[in-house]
Parts: C-alpha cells; sequence; structure tokens
C-alpha cells in the first residue's frame, strides 16, 4: 500500500498495535535529554525503582540553563546550578552519557545529535523539547515530549502514541537572492497559522526544499512546532548522507552500505495519500519579519504594522492590538523603520556552522550600529571550535559583537543572556512570545542575513538594504547565501 | 493517578487566544526540580495586572479555566500542567489544544477538554455577567454544565479511559515488556547507539570573558 514518509517510519516502530481507541505502541531508537525535563523524571524512576531501560540509546547535554561566559566558573545562578548538578548526578546514577559544560560536545541537544551523526533517518527520535522536531530534516520521526513522557521513555523505551495526521507542504520554485530556509519556514507559519499543523506531521517537499543543505532544513524542521505540527521532515536524499557519512556514529563499511540502502526507500510513494496538501512558491518569498507575539504574526520585511481595524476575524484583531501594544509599534508602521536594541544570532534555529558563515561573510570588515549590541552564540561547542578555525570569531569580534560560548542563550532565556523590559531585539532563535527572552523583552524573529543587516544598519533591515551593489568582501555575489 | 469522573468548581473566563507555555509558566521557573510547588508560577507575567482575571476574588479560587482557542502552544515544558493543577486547576477547556500539552494533561490528570468556540462564548458570558458562577465537567457523558447552558466537550476514548480508571501510563506499558523484547531483537544492528561513546578528539574550549556593554533601550 501506498504510504507517506511519516507512515513508513511510524509503521516500522509499532511494538504494538493498538485497537478500540487504544494508541500504538511506538519504540523509541533515540532519547535525548537536558537539564529543565528530566529531573522529575528520573526522580519518578528512582521512586518507583526503574532502571533506565536503554542507556545505550540515551544521550544528556547541558544547553538550557548554561551560562555563555565564564564558563569555567562555577555557575553564579544557583538555582541553574543545581538543575545542572541535578543532571550529571541523575547521569552518572542510571549510567547515561552525558556531554557537560566545557566538554566539546556540548550544546543544544538539536545540534549535539546531528553532529554526532546520531540522528540518522527513518529513527524515531525523542526529547523533552519541542524543537525536538529539527532532527526530521534527516528523514526522522522526531518529537518533543513532556517530563511524564520523558519518564516512560527512560523506563520502557516506547511511547504509547494516537496516530498523527498527514500533511505535505510543497515549496517549488527557487528562492530569490537575499531569502532563507528562515524565510521559508516563517512564511508557512503565517500561512497555515501557529494552530494550523496541530495533530500533522508535516512533510516539507519540492524544488526549493531539495536545493537546501541540511543545517538550512534543520531550521524548516525545526519551527514545524511554531505552526502547531508535532513533527516536520524532509525525505532523506544525497545530501543527507553527505552531511552524515563519516560522522562519529554514522555506520561504516557494509553497515553504511546496508542503511543507505534502507535511507533511499525513505520517501513518501509517488501515490501516497496527504490529508492536507499545501503548496508555497518560493520564488514569490521575501524575507520575512515578525511584528506580534506569536510566530504566525509574520509578514515580509517590506510590510507594515497591520491595523488592527482591518483585521476580519475578531480573536486576531484581538490578539493583534494586544501584541501591538506589548511590541510597543505604530498600526501600519513600516517594519522596516523599527529600531532594534540588540541583534541575537544562535539557537537550535540558527546557531549553525553556515549560519555563523553567512553572517560573517556579511558583516566581514564593517562595523555594527553603535547603539545596538550583537551576540553571536554558536549552537554547540564543535560549532565554535569550527567557527574559530575559519577565523569567523575574529571577524565577529572586528564587527563589534559578542562571541561566546554555546548553548540556548537568549532564546529562552533561562540563562543570564536576556533582554531587559522594552528592550527590542532581532533574534535568530524561534519565539517571539512575551517575555520570552526577558520580562518585558520584545522579540522580533529573523533569518541570520536580516539578523547581520539589522546589527549593521540599526533597524530592521535585509541583505538589499545594504545597497544595490552589495557583494562578500571577496567579492563573491551574496546570492549564494541563499541556500542557509 | 487520582481517578476523574465529574468536577464541579468556580469557571474563570480567560479570554485569550494563543495562550503560549511561555505564558503559563516563564522559563524562569523551570530550574526547579521538583514536580510541585508551581502554583506561584502560574501567569507570573499576568499575575502582577490587578485586572487580571485570577486576580479579582470571584475567581481566584477557580478550578475550571475555560481559555480561548489554541491554548498550551510552543514549548513541551510539562511545568504549565503541574502550575495549573497547583494553582488549584482541574479541567482547562478550549476550542483548540496543543497537541503536546494535551498530551501533558493526559498524563497529569489534568482534563483538557475541547469544546467549541461558540459555546465557549456562550459560558464566558455567564461568567463574566456572574463572576463565581460553578461549571461541571462530566468526564462520563462529556458534559459541561454552567448554569442553564449544558454544552458537549471532547476528549479522546484512551485518555478518558485512563483518567476514569487513574491508570499510570509506564505500569500500562510494562505489562508489554516481552512484546518490547521481542521488537528490539528484530532492530538493524546498524541503528545508532550513544554507547560506547564515539567522538572527535577532545579539545579544550576556551571560556568567553564578559565585555562591558551599555544597554540603551531605544522607544
Amino acid at each position: 500500500m501506498a504510504g507517506t514518509l511519516a507512515e513508513k517510519v511510524w509503521d516500522a516502530h509499532v511494538v504494538r498495535r493498538g485497537t478500540d481507541g487504544v494508541p500504538d505502541l511506538l519504540y523509541i531508537d533515540l532519547h535525548l535529554v537536558h537539564e529543565v525535563t528530566s529531573p522529575q523524571a528520573f526522580e519518578g524512576l528512582r521512586l518507583a525503582g526503574r532502571p533506565v531501560r536503554r542507556p545505550d540509546l540515551t544521550l544528556a547535554t547541558e544547553d538550557h540553563n548554561t551560562p555563555t561566559l565564564d564558563i569555567d566558573r562555577p555557575i553564579a545562578d544557583t538555582t541553574s546550578r543545581t538543575q545542572i548538578e541535578t543532571l550529571r548526578r541523575n547521569a552518572a546514577e542510571f549510567g547515561v552519557r552525558i556531554h557537560s559544560l566545557g566538554d566539546a560536545d556540548q550544546g543544544i541537544v538539536h545540534q549535539v545529535g546531528p553532529q554526532l551523526g546520531l540522528t540518522q533517518p527513518g529513527l524515531t527520535v525523542v526529547c523533552g523539547d519541542s524543537h525536538t522536531s529539527t532532527h526530521g530534516a534527516f528523514g526522522a520521526l522526531a518529537f518533543g515530549i513532556g517530563t511524564s513522557e520523558v519518564e516512560h521513555v527512560l523506563a520502557t523505551q516506547t511511547l504509547p502514541l494516537a496516530p498523527f495526521k498527514t500533511m505535505a507542504i510543497t515549496v517549488d520554485g527557487e528562492l530569490p537572492s537575499g531569502a532563507t530556509s528562515k524565510d521559508i519556514i516563517l512564511a508557512i507559519i503565517a500561512k497555515i497559522g501557529t494552530g494550523g499543523g496541530q495533530g500533522y506531521v508535516l512533510e516539507y517537499r519540492g524544488e526549493a526544499i531539495r536545493a537546501l543543505s541540511m543545517e538550512a532544513r534543520m531550521t524548516v524542521c525545526n519551527m514545524s512546532i511554531e505552526a502547531g505540527a508535532r513533527a516536520g521532515m524532509i525525505a532523506p536524499d544525497q545530501t543527507t548522507f553527505d552531511y552524515l557519512k563519516g560522522r562519529p556514529h554514522a555506520p561504516e563499511g557494509a553497515d553504511w552500505d546496508a542503511a543507505v540502502e534502507y535511507w533511499k526507500t525513505l520517501r513518501s510513494d509517488d501515490d501516497a495519500q496527504f490529508d492536507v496538501e499545501v503548496v508555497l512558491e518560493a520564488s514569490d518569498l521575501e524575507p520575512f519579519v515578525t511584528w506580534g507575539t506569536n510566530p504566525g504574526q509574520g509578514l515580509p520585511l517590506s510590510g507594515s504594522v497591520p491595523v488592527p481595524e482591518e483585521i476580519a476575524d475578531a480573536n486576531e484583531r484581538v490578539a493583534a492590538e494586544r501584541a501591538i501594544e506589548y511590541m510597543g509599534l505604530t498600526p501600519g508602521q513600516p517594519l522596516r523603520e523599527i529600531k532594534v536594541d540588540t541583534v541575537f544570532i544562535g539557537s537550535c534555529t540558527n546557531g549553525r556552522i553556515e549560519d555563523l558563515r553567512s553572517v560573517a561573510k556579511l558583516v566581514q570588515g564593517k562595523h555594527k550600529a553603535d547603539e545596538v549590541r550583537v551576540l553571536v552564540v554558536p549552537a554547540s561547542a564543535r560549532v565554535r571550535l569550527q567557527a574559530e578555525a575559519e577565523g569567523l570569531d575574529k571577524i565577529f569580534l572586528d564587527f563589534g559583537a559578542e562571541w561566546r560560548n554555546a548553548g540556548c542563550s537568549m532564546c529562552l532565556g533561562m540563562n543570564p543572556d536576556q533582554l531587559a523590559p522594552g528592550e527590542r531585539s532581532a533574534s535568530t532563535s524561534n519565539r517571539n512570545f512575551e517575555g520570552r527572552q526577558g520580562k518585558g523583552g520584545r522579540t522580533h524573529l529573523v533569518s541570520p542575513l536580516v539578523a547581520a543587516a539589522t546589527a549593521i544598519r540599526g533597524t530592521l533591515s535585509s541583505v538589499a538594504d545594504l545597497g544595490p551593489d552589495v557583494v562578500a568582501p571577496d567579492g563573491s555575489p551574496l546570492t549564494d547565501l541563499q541556500t542557509v | 493517578m487520582e481517578k476523574f469522573t465529574q468536577h464541579t468548581g468556580v469557571g474563570v473566563p480567560l479570554r485569550r487566544s494563543n495562550v503560549d507555555t511561555d505564558q503559563i509558566i516563564p522559563a524562569v521557573y523551570l530550574k526547579r526540580v521538583t514536580r510541585t510547588g508551581f502554583e506561584d508560577a502560574l501567569f507570573a507575567a499576568w499575575r502582577g495586572d490587578p485586572t487580571f482575571v485570577l486576580n479579582q476574588e470571584a475567581y481566584s479560587a477557580g478550578s475550571v479555566l475555560v481559555a480561548g482557542p489554541d491554548f498550551g502552544t510552543g514549548s513541551s515544558r510539562e511545568h504549565a500542567v503541574w502550575a495549573l493543577k497547583d494553582y488549584g486547576f482541574k479541567v482547562v477547556i478550549s476550542a483548540r489544544f496543543a497537541d503536546i500539552f494535551r498530551g501533558n494533561s493526559g498524563k497529569q490528570g489534568l482534563l483538557a477538554a475541547q469544546a467549541s468556540q461558540e459555546d465557549i462564548e456562550l459560558i464566558w458570558k455567564i461568567l463574566e455577567t456572574r463572576p463565581g458562577t460553578e461549571v461541571t465537567v462530566d468526564l462520563e457523558a462529556r458534559t459541561i454544565t454552567c448554569d442553564d447552558v449544558v454544552v458537549p466537550f471532547q476528549v479522546d476514548d484512551y485518555t478518558r479511559w485512563r483518567l476514569l480508571e487513574g491508570l499510570d501510563d509506564i505500569g500500562l506499558t510494562l505489562q508489554h515488556a516481552d512484546e518490547i523484547s521481542q521488537f528490539e531483537e528484530t532492530r538493524e544492528p546498524w541503528r545508532p547507539r550513544t554507547l560506547p561513546a564515539k567522538h572527535l578528539p577532545p579539545v579544550e574550549i576556551q571560556a568567553a570573558r564578559p565585555v562591558h556593554v551599555e544597554i540603551q533601550t531605544s522607544r
């Protein structure tokens, strides 16, 4: 029978088929753990006298709470320190591999899995973190879970799951210069809404998706949750295999050949039926930016802050009024005129080496706008090392940016990297909720290129705003940044 | 988990859509390592506003939250459910729930009851006209009763059964431990394992140091 990619991966993991409304029991191939959503799960195991069933399918890292400065000193915030020490104790007690702060493999959990080659096509991947959808870029069925489910997976390596519906999102054509994978996903969320994906696994397909690098695909899948979806997936192809080949945990020799043979079957059949199909034309896309307080409140940068009176739906109108007030904006104000205080480049959405390269290419030889602070936070310690090996750190420092250690950082402000009340950011992260980056902070979600252009000009800007003849300092056209 | 059959308590009208889990409980409260004691963190950013619904006497002891659509979006934090429960909520009613929030609620015995937006508007009107009105939620019959209004709600059969019986998921799954072991026998040998650990050579990571930056907030 014809099946979608998601259905194929699902069917390959059914331990026990549910009947009469009882959900299927699914096997979990890879369980990623971090300090924030795991302490109560380990405590539950301890109280019930249960072991971790498969420590060899489990990996822990520290990311949400970790400081991005002075990482060789004791963590100043005592509650953060306690939480991290609790994870270290739990990992030791239950035999779970952990990459702690200061370790070269520490970093945001959604970067650590892929860079170690643990995230592979056709796996089921879970983590107590909604951005687990990132791993779907490899053709894995990957989704975020709550702490009770973390405990469930630790104890049983399975999860009872009600079936998902499937949605195909086809992005045809070619992205114009200056637009990126971030703009694709922001445009998708604006189109289907923050609840549009509820109950669905999204599959991204089409020419524009195929053209994306592995890291750019991760950016798209990462924000599936911002459309309300449990997961987002992209069928694996040569780009995927090339990324994985030679990574520490990638299969080797005959195992590699067997794996690739299987991975090549992981695509939706031509006659597979999706519950919903959505089509976007990539050439219509422009750099996107959010103006409001949910990720669906976004517009092309050439637009203006909406006028609530012109919004027909009553709930949306009220939400827009609230958002405009919270964001300190004026209806009708051109988005390009919005001044920012801080530019944050990082997170599991856009903190990878290609993101940092594209920013560096744009800011090389320039200096940031005086009144703007710029934070560059690599997604993992390995990304930081790679950037330093390429000299990107020098470019950022010369530009006037801060070059930090790895972690979630200002994406959610659990560590000291926060916005002050009223402070406005252009952020390459994934959520613009009220107070997300610090109480009273105001967030505009943008791509790394828009973040870089904004850091140069001080107002929300695209690459095109830097002038008609903008080229990278090495003379290469900036059009090749578009796959980022 | 405690059994849930029926609950009656003061209804709290929360006329907001897209109440994400960052609003239900901000990230700064997630640093605790306990599963209880989150009542002070619920809607923390809004609790400072005297006009916020929970700051009004008639609603402050509410246990049935009647919210706008797309409740519980965003972060997977189960702390959102713990905070609602710790405050005293037994039921949340909304026209649409985010998937992860709905799942987390079911695990913790908080009923996420899905009703139509039209019915929610009716209930909002009653709760706002007569603050302190009680709402009865009957899981057996899948009905919400508020004054003379009786409306249906949806909850999936499996969650309903588990709530009615007060069953623990892990215990249920472990009844099938043999089937899990059998499945494990069939897994391909090349599927990745985190242990023994493989990685690139260890390298020392330089600690970044603070630079002095003055933040001037512009309008």
